[in-house]
């Protein structure tokens, strides 16, 4: 009996935690122990909420070129790109992933107008080289937004585009300008000059070699003949990756050094080629959803729930009386439990998620009733209580599982279905689903158990002399 | 332990689920010749565009909102208002439109009246994106199908006759499907619900469902039959209904709870949905108790067509079995 007590303990001691975990606005802990500003032991907790939840944008793109023209890495590189597009508008919290091996899904939360958003989203890379002669400190603009000439140009085109539509104009482009000028910075090339870029590994060092079009050295050999020693930026973007120093004129390629390693110069070669050859991106589908819309569904789903499991918790207390308390207690640790892991796995919720764990919380105390109703039968053919109680807990064990495990292996079939784009609904419904029904294992028989014998050590006699009191 | 004589009136159950299935049947073949599908299809598999619009004044009518979309080259879109008239509500489905076309839309939408664009969803999905749902859709029913037959050798291997088991709780579950589909197609003729990526996951969640209360009830007959050697086959299988008819009832009930809560308190974006997995969970209730378990009586009995009468071994060899 002690044993039950301490597990007792054990599960208060973790629906608490679990209470903790999923109140609204809990947003973790950290702690600094040695007081140097950066956090020692930290959690973050937050619960994401999904789009169809919060609102906003989300766009697949798909590559507009045959497969087997590009690799993955290429395809990595245009998500990449796209994501910087996206965080220079300001969009917080944007997921940007590869989907299969030719497609990009981008979900900007809180972004209200699709139009500008995607056109955003699918500009071409701007590769430029851009004139850095007598930029002090040219090594310090690594990593800046630097505002170009091409920008600009670029910049005129499309406002001429847009004449007949003011409301078409394009945000203009944004960026340091040239400290000794007071100028934009004037732009040599764009990528449409490069023809080749690989990462090499020569001499004990990593570096990069490109190569030129015949138009692209009419350009570059003469800029460099005149600039050796000099500095030049190589800017994707408007964000400086790199800026190396001229050393002599170039006229069908070169290379260049820094102090690369060989992830950094891999990746500034890949920048470089997805800068010279893009791959078009055209949008496949899009789903704009208004943020009151999903507020509503929020607050609708919350009240259904609440509303449901109250309806359960009476059904179990009437029903199987004192088993059915245990079951009542057990199915709340099983919400919280729940709630907690939405937070800590994370689990982005979405309405068909919400969907599925409201689900799973009607189908949780099927386990219970299994193991109740073998209690009930053990005490009708005359069992004493505390043997009937273990033999139903025991012969209901293989039921609870082979049941659970039909609906988990479903489960499965369907979050591999909704790994499709247009399905991808599915999958918030079939991970809550599946996660409510493996909490359940637990729940139903550990929790509810160990609720179970501790009322009837407490209250053994009473409920000895009343029968009617464990449902029979 | 008084008996009811449950499975002797089996060829009620077996009229009564004909019947309704065969009206299911009746609608999809109807509807085929409607739109030349047994269900509505959504935009998830056949692409195209849906635009759920609020407006906050009145001003937008069916003529007006058609004529934005003609206007834009969708013609055939279809118009619904949808909740009360002064909500000025709409539901269009139409076309895939690029998204040029579909902001120029919204825009000459909100000249009719002011758009409350808080409240807005527009979804648009491309024939390429719908055509891979529909073949990952085709894909996920035979792996589920063959993951479940799979499921149930394993979970009846040690039961004599277990393809008998295993095939009724199957046969139960085909049974549980059509109702379901034909329930679909029934609501798609009345009421254009249409048959979505959910609609498949509802069935899917039946079949789980269906197959774990048929195991349920098979698992009791399968226990009581060397407890009761010498009773006739029907009363012991009688007897395991009744057995575990308290256990179905309860658990459905509670799964009914939440749904019926979902159906009267949720969003209305999801009620489709559970409403098809409602439907769902009360035929598989039925079938596991009323269809999977006179089916195999019937077999028992030698009833079913094109199977041989082999009547009693299985009771046989169960009672040689236990005696061993």
């Amino acid at each position: 009996m002690r044993r039950q007590y301490v597990f007792l303990v054990l599960i208060v001691l973790l629906a608490a935690f679990s209470l903790w975990v999923s109140l609204p606005d809990n947003s973790g802990f950290s702690l600094d122990a040695n007081g140097d500003g950066t956090e020692d032991v930290g959690l973050q907790i937050r619960q994401s909420l999904g789009l169809d939840l919060v609102g906003g944008l989300r766009v697949l793109l798909e590559a507009e070129l045959p497969s087997g023209s590009f690799t993955s890495d290429e395809l990595s590189q245009a998500a990449q790109n796209v994501s910087r597009r996206v965080n220079a508008l300001g969009v917080t919290e944007a997921t940007v992933q590869v989907q299969g091996d030719r497609r990009i899904l981008v979900e900007l939360p809180g972004v209200t107008d699709p139009r500008a958003a995607v056109d955003t989203i699918q500009q071409t890379a701007l590769l430029e080289f851009v004139n850095f002669s007598g930029v002090p400190q040219s090594q310090s603009f690594e990593g800046r937004r630097i505002l170009t000439t091409e920008q600009l140009t670029i910049q005129q085109q499309r406002e001429e585009a847009a004449l007949d539509d003011v409301s078409d104009a394009p945000a203009s482009p944004q960026g340091e300008v040239n400290p000794t000028t007071g100028l934009p910075f004037e732009t040599v090339m764009d990528g449409s000059g490069l023809q080749a870029a690989t990462a090499l590994f020569e001499n004990n060092q990593w570096l990069i070699s490109f190569e030129l079009t015949p138009d692209g050295a009419e350009i570059f050999g003469p800029f460099t003949a005149a600039n050796v020693g000099q500095p030049m930026a190589i800017v994707l973007d408007g964000l400086v990756l790199s800026a190396p120093v001229i050393r002599a004129e170039l006229t069908d390629g070169g290379v260049i050094e820094g102090s690369f390693d060989e992830a950094s110069a891999r990746q500034l070669a890949l920048q470089l080629r997805s800068g010279a050859l893009p791959i078009p991106l055209r949008v496949e589908s899009t789903e704009t959803v208004g943020a009151t819309l999903g507020q509503q569904s929020v607050n609708l789903s919350i009240r259904a729930g609440i509303i449901g499991v109250c309806i359960i918790l009476l059904f179990m207390v009437i029903y199987y009386r004192v088993p059915g308390i245990a079951a009542a207690l057990a199915l709340i640790v099983f919400v919280l439990l729940n709630l907690a892991l939405f937070k800590l796995i994370p689990i982005t919720l979405t309405l068909p998620a919400i969907t599925g764990f409201l689900i799973s919380i009607g189908t949780a105390v099927d386990g219970n009733i299994l193991i109740f109703e073998r209690v009930k039968e053990e005490l009708r053919s005359g069992a004493d209580i505390d043997s009937a109680v273990e033999s139903g807990f025991n012969r209901a064990w293989k039921s609870i599982r082979d049941s659970n495990l039909s609906t988990i292996i479903i489960c499965g079939v369907l979050f591999l279905f909704g790994q499709t784009p247009g399905a991808s609904v599915v999958s918030g419904f079939a991970v809550t689903l599946a996660l409510g029904l493996v909490v359940n294992l637990f729940t139903a028989v550990f929790v509810t158990g160990t609720f179970l014998r501790i009322l009837i050590h407490l209250f053994r006699e009473p409920i000895r002399q009343r029968q009617y009191l464990l449902g029979a | 332990m008084f008996i009811f004589r449950l499975v002797q009136l089996r060829r009620v159950y077996f009229l009564v689920s004909g019947v309704l299935i065969l009206i299911g049947i009746i609608a999809m073949l109807v509807a085929t010749l409607q739109i030349g599908a047994p269900f509505p299809l959504s935009i998830d598999f056949v692409g195209g565009s849906i635009y759920d619009l609020k407006f906050a004044t009145a001003g937008a009518d069916e003529a007006s909102i058609r004529a934005v979309f003609e206007a834009n080259g969708a013609s055939n879109v279809g118009i619904q208002q949808v909740g009360d008239p002064d909500e000025f509500r709409w539901s269009v489905r139409g076309p895939f439109l690029d998204v040029e076309t579909s902001r120029n839309v919204q825009e000459q939408l909100g000249e009719l009246a002011p758009l409350d664009t808080d409240a807005l969803r527009i979804e648009t999905i491309s024939a390429t994106v719908g055509a891979e749902a529909s073949r990952a859709a085709l894909i996920a029913v035979v792996v589920a199908a063959v993951v479940v037959t799979i499921f149930m050798v394993i979970a009846f291997r040690s039961v004599p006759n277990a393809l008998r088991y295993g095939i009724c709780a199957i046969l139960a579950m085909i049974h549980d499907v059509l109702i379901v589909a034909g329930f679909a197609a029934i609501m798609g003729l009345l009421f254009r619900w249409e048959v979505d990526a959910l609609f498949l996951t509802a069935v899917l969640t039946v079949v789980g469902f269906s197959v774990q209360d048929t195991i349920v009830v098979f698992d009791r007959i399968r226990e009581n039959i060397p407890r009761h050697l010498g009773e006739p086959y029907e009363t012991i299988v009688n007897r395991s209904v009744i057995e575990t008819m308290h256990r179905s009832l309860a658990t459905q009930l509670n799964a009914f709870f939440i749904m019926i809560a979902i159906l009267l308190f949720g969003g209305d974006s999801i009620k489709q949905f559970i409403a098809v997995l409602f439907v769902g969970l009360l035929t598989g209730t039925y079938s596991s108790i009323f269809i999977a378990v006179p089916l195999l009586v019937a077999w028992e009995k030698g009833e079913l067509p094109f199977v041989n009468r082999r009547g009693r071994t299985s009771q046989e060899r169960a009672s040689r079995a236990s005696e061993a």
